[in-house]
């Protein structure tokens, strides 16, 4: 690995964590969409401090374009307030009218710089490691890798700081409000590091991979977990593998890192979505599998329950018998009474089925718990 | 004026507004349905999983020809979607994150395949970045027909399928439990969706396609309750602003087209939100104004009869600052006395005091009396 590599690296793992941790946030609040929102707002920002200060590395464009992310959350605000329309179409008018004005601006009067439209959504990772950081004329890295590296330890600290506030204000607005802590503050807190990290990755990464590891990530955690600290940490972990695995397969196959790193996050979010030990499709069917056997084994221990002993049993307790009655598949009931037999409730001879005292006893207990009002056929 | 003839005559103009109108009455229609069922951000969803489409399509066809693009784009978007409906009912995940992070999951994804494609040595540039913002210049009259062609049989099979979107939109149970097959019908209609919006790429741009999709439904809403209504509107809109933007970005080569027709209808959005009679906020700010104005009149008319009374005469006659001391809104009393006098509930001594008329009397007795009844 070069040093370029290395420090391609660090930036892709420090915009990761640094957008996760608002992330966790975001989706738990259900407003994922406002960072699709500001991070496309915030090119407003960056063009209009542009044109004031003719910069590009000036601190003020920060500042503005912060600023632009927290006026698109005000303005989203607003139009929703006026009931004219409803949440998600205000979030759908706003930040198309701030992205088309920067646009045209760009494109107008930009041409031969190096905000280009194109950069402006896809980043250019790859060249990060051009734009280095001097401190008294000392080379001391990647200016992208101070700048996010920053926002990530202010992402740290607030987060860290007002945890109780974010996690209150996530889960129990009504009761945040009563014990004195302002949803409204906290709101604005989180938007406000939204906007700064979206502001800080831009440039490095593009908006698009923004809201892609703002959202998987924590999405990917939030399969796993329960728990909020668990949650933000393994977010963080789902962003750096995101990063890591995004870059070197980019870097194999020479195409967009920044879009391979959103690819991957998704990639992550798909192996979780399925393999999730218990949200995962996968466990869902088998305990779906499991479920319908034991169902199953339990419908067959009634049955007989119900016949063993009268007349009928004869042709009622038999093999053939549960597909007609049960309305069961050869197989299934195949599958059932082998099961059965296995757990040594019923003993089967050839055709004929009998429940052993051991099966009597749970379907006896099986129909206290099913039967209303605990009815026990006698 | 010269670019309203040059609409007609010239070429590439035509062809660009042609293809900006179709795709503002498609989307502009559809997207009604999309913003009443709160679904105003699944258009951005479908527009953004669009790219790795085209960008597939480009890799198997070889050719910029705009069918083959937008049946890849149609493809994705509606397996996007899939996507999106499928981890919301299958997780915890909820709408706004499974949205954002198939949009930009398979965004980025197609961001991968547009490096892929531009290290192509026969690729070349390929012009596939032009669907990100969109550029109608490129437009040729094929691509036009294959729009109104595509747009035509969308607006055909909602106009056949009305009742049963309409359902969808406003009360979706109580369709199922007429026993329409809900499920499918919702399908259907984000069907149709992907087609509008995978007919405006070329020239609005996969980033902004959804702001046709909600924007010109937002605005038509404004001015009517019902849905054909606001569907027509809607397209109307939609069409409007697609060909201003079109005439205003052919004026400069170095204005995207999708930009400048979003700019166009975000426009008609604030001039609705502002103008339309009974939801419009001027119209709403103009009609608080006329009850307090006349709150503060009967107020007044009752005020006064008070006051007479006292003078065991109901046509006594006092200064206006007397009144004015009495008011809860003491700036307003004289214009509210003016108002009185046309009404003819009120007139001047010569001494230019106010007296109630007869007539006045009647008017505040009345008011009072509604008073007592109420409370």
């Amino acid at each position: 690995m070069t040093g370029a590599q290395i420090e391609i690296q660090l930036i892709a793992v420090a915009v990761a964590v640094a957008c996760a941790l608002p992330g966790v946030f975001l989706i738990l609040r259900r407003i994922a969409m406002l960072s699709d929102a500001i991070s496309h707002a915030v090119l407003f920002g960056i063009v209009i401090a542009f044109f004031v200060v003719e910069d590009l590395a000036s601190p003020f464009l920060i500042i503005a374009a912060t600023a632009t992310g927290l006026l698109t959350v005000a303005l989203v605000e607003i139009l929703d307030r006026t009931k004219l329309v409803k949440e998600d179409s205000a979030i759908g008018l706003v930040f198309p009218v701030l992205f088309s004005i920067a646009v045209i601006l760009v494109s107008r009067y930009a041409g031969n710089i190096h905000l280009d439209t194109d950069s402006v959504l896809l980043g250019e990772l790859a060249f990060a490691p051009f734009d280095r950081f001097e401190i008294a004329g000392a080379d001391v890295g990647p200016r992208a890798l101070w700048l996010i590296g920053g926002i990530l330890i202010l992402n740290i600290t607030v987060i860290v700081l007002f945890f109780k506030e974010l996690k209150l204000v996530s889960f129990d607005p009504a009761l945040a409000s009563a014990l004195g802590i302002s949803p409204v503050v906290v709101h604005y807190l989180l938007m406000t590091q939204v906007s700064i990290t979206a502001v800080g990755a831009f440039d490095a990464v593009g908006s698009i991979l923004v809201v892609a590891l703002m959202i998987a990530p924590p999405a990917t955690a939030y399969l796993l977990t329960d728990d909020l600290r668990r949650m933000i940490v393994l977010s963080g972990l789902f962003g750096v593998m995101s990063a890591l695995s995004g870059y070197w397969i980019a870097h194999w196959m020479d195409v967009s890192i920044a879009g391979c790193i959103a690819s991957m996050s998704g990639f992550w979010f798909a192996v979780a979505f399925t393999l999730a030990p218990r949200r995962g499709l996968l466990a869902a069917a088998i305990r779906r599998r499991n479920q319908k056997k034991e169902f199953s084994v339990y419908m067959l221990l009634i049955h007989l329950f119900s016949h063993e002993g009268l007349p009928e049993a004869e042709l009622e307790c038999r093999m053939d018998h549960l597909t007609d009655h049960l309305a069961w598949s050869p197989n299934m009931a195949e599958k059932a009474v082998e099961e059965a037999v296995d757990r040594q409730l019923v003993v089967r001879d050839d055709q004929h089925l009998k429940l052993t005292k051991k099966g009597v006893d749970q379907a006896r207990a099986a129909m206290v718990d099913w039967a209303p009002g605990g009815y026990v056929a006698s | 004026m010269q670019i309203v003839t040059s609409l007609f005559t010239d070429y590439t103009l035509r062809t660009v507004a042609l293809g900006a109108g179709i795709l503002g009455i498609v989307s502009g229609a559809l997207g009604a349905f999309a913003v009443l069922r709160r679904q105003a951000l699944l258009g951005d969803a479908i527009s953004h999983t669009a790219l790795p489409g085209i960008a597939l399509a480009f890799l198997i066809t070889g050719s910029r020809a705009a069918f083959g693009l937008m049946i890849g784009a149609a493809i994705a978007g509606w397996l996007g979607t899939l996507a999106v409906m499928a981890i919301i009912s299958k997780s915890r995940i909820k709408q706004d994150s499974a949205l954002g992070m198939v949009l930009a999951v398979l965004f980025g994804f197609g961001l991968v395949l547009m490096s892929f494609i531009q290290r192509l040595p026969e690729a070349g540039k390929a012009g596939l970045d032009k669907f990100l913002f969109g550029q109608a210049s490129t437009m040729m009259t094929e691509d036009v027909v294959t729009m109104a062609v595509a747009g035509a049989l969308a607006l055909i099979v909602m106009a056949l399928f009305w009742k049963e979107f309409k359902l969808l939109s406003f009360d979706q149970d109580f369709g199922a439990s007429m026993g329409f097959p809900m499920r499918v019908i919702d399908i259907l209609l984000i069907t149709l969706l992907v087609v509008a919006i995978v007919i405006g790429l070329q020239s609005v741009g996969v980033v902004l396609m959804s702001a046709m999709v909600v924007a010109p439904a937002a605005a038509a809403r404004q001015w009517t309750d019902r849905l054909g209504v606001m569907v027509v509107l809607a397209a109307i809109f939609g069409a409007f602003s697609g060909v201003c933007g079109a005439v205003l970005s052919s004026l400069s080569d170095r204005i995207p087209t999708g930009p400048a027709i979003v700019l166009c209808i975000s426009a008609v959005v604030l001039l609705s939100m502002l103008f339309a009679p009974n939801r419009g906020l001027l119209y709403n700010r103009l009609r608080a104004a006329r009850r307090r104005r006349d709150l503060s009149v009967e107020a007044l008319l009752i005020d006064m009869l008070e006051l007479a009374r006292q003078h065991n005469d109901t046509g006594h006659p006092h200064s206006a600052d007397t009144l004015r001391t009495m008011s809860y809104r003491p700036e307003g009393i004289d214009h509210s006395l003016q108002e009185l006098r046309y009404h003819g509930w009120a007139d001047l001594t010569v001494d230019g005091l106010w007296f109630l008329t007869g007539k006045g009397q009647t008017r505040a007795t009345e008011l009072l009396q509604n008073l007592g009844n109420k409370a």
